[in-house]
């Protein structure tokens, strides 16, 4: 019985004990609802949860122990001569989970581990037979405990909340932890980079070249790994981007929420917003194939040395990514000016434009830098267009005519290589990882910090 | 002659030389009549009442008076709205100079998020009033002293203007639009978010600034029109039922209406 077959039956089951739970509930009242603590619903939704609830989470608890215990079993059973060693004994247990799925006909093992497969295979079956036993089981014993609990003074509909409020804390605790371990994941490999280089020439070495020798014998540099460059490329791609975004996104967000009549507005702005959806890989593409040569062409005539893999190409690009998310960030903060304001300026017997530079834009103005700041952590963790269009030459620039690197693609770079996972190389992207968290962490709580500054001022 | 006839209806609405006037004045909210031909004409250097339940349009009728139902979509006005017998909906009259003349103080008090300098300073500067640091200082004193509030506040001019108390606030708006040497004075229930003693400075400002202003305000205060006011109007349901002398109105309304809502019978 598979996995996703299981859960339908589960979630039948649990409609049937709504129904039997409601029944039980409506016999109770004797006709009048009010003659029960909760409404019959919870009753039912009681008992539902009690049969699903313990199923679900016996499922949890097998799945994720299932797995090594049966390992330890099979271990325990191997001869000592694979035990003993860690890289034999993991590719035994490799052949033995491939042989136990089937696939192991043109493996050339020895017997033991043959046998081991067969062995595991069996334990499997086992085993999952035992895990639908046990989660029916489990379901069936909820149902019967909080059946027979059903009773005109039970609190049905406080014990209901009460579960749904677990399941909401439980929720927002797999999305806060999953946070926390992949920081503690960046940490660790970035610490064990740290061992092998130091701190300091990684944040000040002003020369990138990861390049290191693969195996001991090959004649390669030493490596270098002063991210310098990176920064310098990040940045300098991230303030082009800015000047693109920052007043081409204000001047459509005042557009959009001032001048413009309804119409125009109900048109315009989800056409605006249609720009974020666009998949920053199609920017890519564009910045590549489109943006680059025409810049590299006109610059050529102007006379000027532009590289086919320019800053400005890539910068100018995700600029217009950005355009939507820094208009409809402003355009948000500059509507929640309260209309008495406007009002109290236009009464004066301001113009439009007198209003919005003196009265609307100075209050609006810690929300838009808010909104700025959030884009600029947009743009500095930004990949895909920088992969495409801005090169891999750490070259130490501000020219933006010329080609850059940033951090986010090194990182692609320094993994998709083939080297081992220990190597300096490899690791230094974690390294970068960090950095590249940590600043737009920082980033992230300083803008939303001013923005929910600005928001207590007026609500 | 629909006016004629009207002018039969309530008592008195036109005097001698008017500051202001409405003529046949209807007022669309997309399809929605707001107001029905309402005749007024306002005082010049009086103060004139617009009191009557709420949405009988009250509000309405001031904000046509400086052409602020501009800023809302959707909105009609037919009739004629004269200041010193210039139409003020003529397409060559500038809203910009217009609401210059007649400047407004609204139901919340809404100081900009600027100092108290700036505040009173916004309308002499985008009007280029002033020439000089020195004039600017001069007008923002002159304004700060004609609303009250000098003393209070010229210790700390240059401090958000956010941080005064309500009533404060709202002087400071009153100072405000005196800043621009308006001619007339708009308030839209000046004082309902004020408490009682900030309420009687403002009321008594009000009746200060009356000798140099024409001033008209909405109220739901019937004490406070008979306070302040020279001249009442009455509202109801988008019409103008009755207008008079205030002393008439509240003590010998012609109107049934008028009566029930002075008596408190209803609105």
């Amino acid at each position: 019985m598979s996995l996703s077959f299981l859960l339908l039956a589960v979630a039948a089951l649990c409609a049937l004990s709504f129904y039997f739970g409601r029944q039980r509930a409506v016999a109770l009242s004797g006709g009048r609802y009010s003659n029960l603590h909760s409404l019959p619903a919870h009753y039912g939704t009681y008992v539902a949860l009690w049969c699903g609830l313990p199923a679900l989470l016996l499922l949890l608890v097998w799945h994720s122990l299932q797995g090594s215990i049966i390992q330890a079993m099979i271990i325990s059973e191997l001869p000592a001569e694979i035990t003993g060693d860690a890289g034999q004994l993991s590719l035994a247990l490799n052949s033995i989970s491939l042989i136990a799925a089937g696939n192991g006909q043109h493996l050339n093992v020895v017997p033991e581990v043959i046998d081991a497969g067969q062995r595991l295979a069996n334990l499997q079956t086992i085993a999952n037979a035992a895990m639908i036993v046990v989660m029916l089981s489990g379901s069936v014993l909820g149902v019967s405990l909080s059946y027979r609990k059903i009773s005109a003074e039970l609190r049905a509909r406080n014990n209901v909340e009460r579960i749904f409020r677990w399941m909401m804390i439980a929720c927002s605790a797999i999305a806060i932890l999953s946070t926390v371990g992949i920081v503690f994941s960046l940490l660790f490999e970035a610490l064990h980079f740290f061992s092998k280089i130091s701190p300091v020439e990684f944040l000040f070495g002003l020369e990138w070249s990861p390049q290191t020798a693969i195996r001991a014998d090959q004649v390669a540099s030493e490596g270098a790994f002063g991210a310098i460059p990176l920064f310098v490329g990040t940045l300098l791609i991230t303030i082009i981007a800015m000047c693109v975004a920052v007043p081409v996104g204000l001047f459509s967000a005042i557009y959009m929420g001032e001048y413009a009549s309804p119409k125009f507005r109900a048109v315009a702005k989800p056409a605006l917003e249609i720009l974020a959806g666009v998949p920053t890989v199609v920017y890519g593409f564009f910045a590549a194939l489109t943006v680059a040569p025409f810049l590299r062409n006109n610059g050529a005539v102007l006379g000027l040395d532009v590289s086919s893999e320019s800053a400005l190409a890539a910068g100018l690009v995700m600029g217009v990514m950005i355009i939507p998310f820094v208009s409809s960030l402003s355009d948000d903060v500059m509507s929640q000016v309260p209309k008495s304001l406007r009002d109290g300026s236009y009464g004066l017997g301001a113009t439009k434009s007198e209003t919005i530079r003196h009265v609307i834009f100075p209050a609006a103005l810690p929300g838009i830098v808010g909104a700025v700041l959030l884009a600029v952590s947009r743009a500095i963790g930004e990949t895909m267009i920088v992969v495409m269009a801005a090169g891999l030459a750490a070259n130490m620039t501000v020219n933006p005519l010329q080609a850059v690197t940033t951090v986010t693609v090194q990182i692609v770079t320094l993994l998709v290589g083939d080297q081992e996972f220990d190597s300096a190389k490899t690791l230094s992207a974690f390294a970068l990882g960090l950095v590249l968290f940590l600043v737009t962490l920082g980033l992230n709580v300083f803008a939303l910090k001013v923005v929910q500054k600005y928001r207590e001022k007026y609500d | 002659m629909a006016a004629v006839s009207q002018s039969a209806m309530t008592a008195e609405p036109s005097v001698a030389s008017p500051k202001m006037t409405a003529r046949d004045l209807n007022l669309f909210y997309s399809d929605n009549q707001a107001l029905f031909d309402v005749n007024l004409d306002i005082v010049e250097r009086q103060v004139t009442a617009l009191i009557g339940p709420s949405g009988c349009g009250k509000s309405t009728f001031l904000r046509c008076l400086n052409r602020m139902n501009d800023t809302i979509d959707g909105v009609t006005i037919n009739g004629k709205v004269t200041l010193d017998n210039r139409d003020i909906y003529d397409k060559h009259i500038d809203v910009v100079q217009l609401r210059a003349r007649i400047g407004m103080v609204f139901q919340k008090p809404n100081p900009f998020p600027k100092s108290i300098y700036d505040n009173v300073a916004y309308g002499p500067r985008i009007h280029g009033l002033v020439n000089s640091r020195d004039e600017l200082d001069e007008i923002v004193m002159t304004s700060l002293e004609r609303a009250g509030l000098l003393k209070e506040v010229k210790d700390r001019l240059q401090s958000p203007a956010t941080g005064l108390s309500g009533g404060q606030q709202q002087r400071l708006c009153i100072a405000r639009a005196v800043a621009v040497s308006p001619e007339v004075i708009l308030m839209d229930e000046p004082c309902s978010a004020l408490d009682p003693i900030a309420t009687a400075k403002v009321e008594e400002l009000i009746d200060e600034l009356r000798s140099n202003y024409t001033i008209v305000i909405v109220t739901h205060s019937m004490q406070q029109a008979a306070r302040v006011s020279q001249r009442t109007a009455f509202f109801h349901l988008g019409k103008l039922v009755e207008v008079g002398e205030t002393d008439q109105i509240f003590t010998n309304p012609k109107d049934e209406r008028t009566k029930g809502y002075i008596t408190g019978r209803f609105g």
